[in-house]
């Protein structure tokens, strides 16, 4: 079970983005993207999901092309967190939360008492459950990236998708989240995450895929990605890479 | 926002009671004894009631009922709350359709109209997504609507001052009226209805659709097709409607936001409940119409048009 590209070039209207990506997800772990900005990241992750159909080349799950699995079947395997959400209106958060139950659930979308559970449950696990009956659009940009989590959470899929998941939470919230994906991974879910900070990806995965301008640098254990050579190369960053007195893990320190 | 079941209780009772006043009230103000006798043949209001009242009001009923699902089936889908069926101009089309098919095949049944005015209807949807695309602004699509609407009214204004056939009865359908609607206009409404459950089908789908395109991928639904279906079956909803009352004018556009703000925005509620908010609303758009100066009648359309046409406004002014 897991994802796979083979020579993958996907865009937007005949332009090509990301271009001949090979590249296997590793099963079982937490795998950040890294890259400036604008270099593809989204639309990689947008390929994974089928949302975006590849210009040539393949996506596989399972070792089948995506193209040959039905969008039902997909959503209970995939859950993508998109870089920006809508603010949908007059929606209660355990409203939202609910949605993810959408691939599980009948014509009319009733919730089973099952369904309600899960719901309360993931809720409960990225910390929003006190928020339940607010309204979605009256919340801050952190507590609704959280709420957007439970939503993707609630599809229990065994792979999860994130895009930038940590933009608008401050600094606590941030290390709760890649708290909960290491709970998550722990109990079997592969994580593939578009994380900005270095540091914060050395620190809390296991893989690094590099990219820049739409192409695939390097990939491998933080120790292995993380090098001054590469800052330089990809991030255009004179930099220096020391231990992390804490975790052990390497972190980079900009020298000027 | 207040909870569904309350909702729905307190509509159903409000319903009720306006559609009495309805049948009470009019060139005749009759007691509520008299309109119950009226519904048998040995009472002397039976025409009054039977044949007069009660298919207009059931007709106000099940239009505000269409034209209220059809405002929320677009606005569900374009995901803004300028889009309805008469803002797009898909309601002037439809009578522009029905007007030419009126004016230069005066012979033919009417019993077409329906039909003439969904092929209108539809035409003028297409015509819009051809000069606005897919992916256009709330506001673009507005004004690009309204100035449809425009040249479409303009166009049937033309056709009226060329081939004065009928004016006046043409003019009355187009200010939206349901004066003289009776038993044959409800009866060639009820297979339109199959839009209805059609239309209701789609709230799961359209949930989805409200959290964006990508995420509706990801959670099994094909926005695309579900924005055709949806559109298509709001098309065919208005210009049943608009074949049999003439363009009813902010319905579609009132109904489903005033909805939304009284019960929040999940489909599967959001969706029935704007049947029955359009509905009280041309039941109240047409008593009013009916009763303020009595013999004379007011089309209901110009009642809708008094109240829509500042809310169209202050949505207008009050989209960031
Ligand atoms: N919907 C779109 N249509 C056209 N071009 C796009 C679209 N989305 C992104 N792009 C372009 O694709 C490139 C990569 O974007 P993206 O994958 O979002 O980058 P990243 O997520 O790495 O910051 C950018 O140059 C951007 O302008
Ligand atoms: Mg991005």
């Amino acid at each position: 079970m897991t994802i796979s590209t083979d020579a993958l070039t996907v865009g937007y209207h005949g332009t090509a983005i990301v271009q001949s990506v090979k590249l296997t997800v590793p099963h079982g772990k937490i795998t950040a993207l890294l890259g400036p900005n604008g270099c593809g990241k989204s639309t990689l992750l947008k390929a994974f999901a089928n949302i975006l159909k590849p210009m040539s080349g393949d996506v596989y799950w399972e070792n089948q092309p995506l193209q040959e699995l039905s969008a039902k079947h997909l959503s209970t395997q995939l859950a993508l967190l998109p870089q920006t959400q809508p603010i949908p209106e007059g929606i209660k958060v355990k409203d939202l939360v609910a949605y993810g139950r959408s691939p599980h659930t009948g014509f009319w979308g009733n919730l089973s008492t099952t369904d309600l559970a899960i719901v309360q449950s993931m809720m409960v696990q990225t910390n929003v459950d006190e928020l339940a009956d607010k309204l979605v659009s009256e919340l801050s940009g952190g507590q609704r990236q959280r709420v957007w989590l439970a939503m993707i959470l609630a599809q229990e899929t065994p792979y999860l998708l994130l895009d930038e998941p940590t933009t608008y939470m401050d600094i606590n919230h941030q290390v709760e989240l890649m708290h909960t994906l290491r709970a998550l991974n722990n109990q079997g879910k592969t994580v593939v995450t578009v994380l900005h900070d270095i540091n914060q990806a050395a620190r809390y995965c296991d893989h690094l895929i590099v990219m820049k301008a739409g192409v695939l640098i390097c990939q491998g254990t933080p120790s292995e990605v993380l090098t001054t050579e590469m800052l330089q190369a990809v991030f255009d960053l004179k930099a220096q890479v020391h231990k992390d007195p804490v975790s052990g893990t390497p972190m980079c320190i900009v020298e000027d | 926002m207040i909870t569904p079941s309350r909702f729905f209780l307190f509509s159903t009772l409000l319903l009720v009671f306006l559609a009495l006043t309805s049948l009470s009230f009019g060139a005749v103000s009759l007691s509520f004894l008299d309109v119950i006798n009226g519904f048998f043949e040995d009472s002397e209001h039976y025409f009054t009631i039977h044949e007069y009242r009660l298919p207009r009001t059931l007709l106000a009923i099940v239009v505000g009922a269409m034209m209220a699902l059809s405002g929320a089936l677009v606005q569900g889908v374009i995901r803004n709350p300028l889009a309805s069926p008469d803002v797009l101009g898909v309601s002037h089309g439809a009578g522009l359709a029905a007007v030419l098919y009126m004016t230069f095949l005066p012979d033919a049944s009417t019993n077409w109209l329906p039909e003439v005015a969904l092929v209108g209807g539809l035409l003028a949807a297409i015509v819009l997504w051809l000069l606005c695309g897919t992916s256009s602004s709330a506001i673009k699509l507005a004004i690009t609507g309204v100035a449809m609407a425009a040249l479409y009214g303009s166009a049937i204004d033309f056709v009226l001052l060329v081939k004065p056939l009928e004016v006046n009865n043409a003019l009355l359908w187009l200010t939206g009226s349901l004066w003289g609607r009776g038993w044959p206009q409800l009866t060639s409404l009820l297979p339109w209805l199959l839009l209805i459950p059609l239309g209701l089908g789609l709230a799961k789908h359209l949930n989805l659709i409200d959290l964006g395109d990508d995420s509706a991928v990801c959670l099994g639904t094909k926005p695309n097709i579900i924005r055709l279906i949806s559109l298509a079956t709001a098309v065919g909803l208005t210009a049943s409607c608009v074949a049999i009352c003439g363009p009813i004018g902010f319905l579609g556009l009132i109904a489903p936001h005033l909805t939304r703000r009284l019960i929040g925005g999940r489909h599967q509620v959001l969706l029935p409940a704007t049947l029955f908010v359009g509905a009280l609303l041309l039941v109240i758009a047409d008593l009013v119409a009916r009763t303020i100066n009595p013999p004379i009648e007011l089309p209901a359309g110009l009642m809708t048009a008094i109240i829509g046409a500042p809310y169209f406004l202050w949505l207008l002014f009050s989209l960031r």
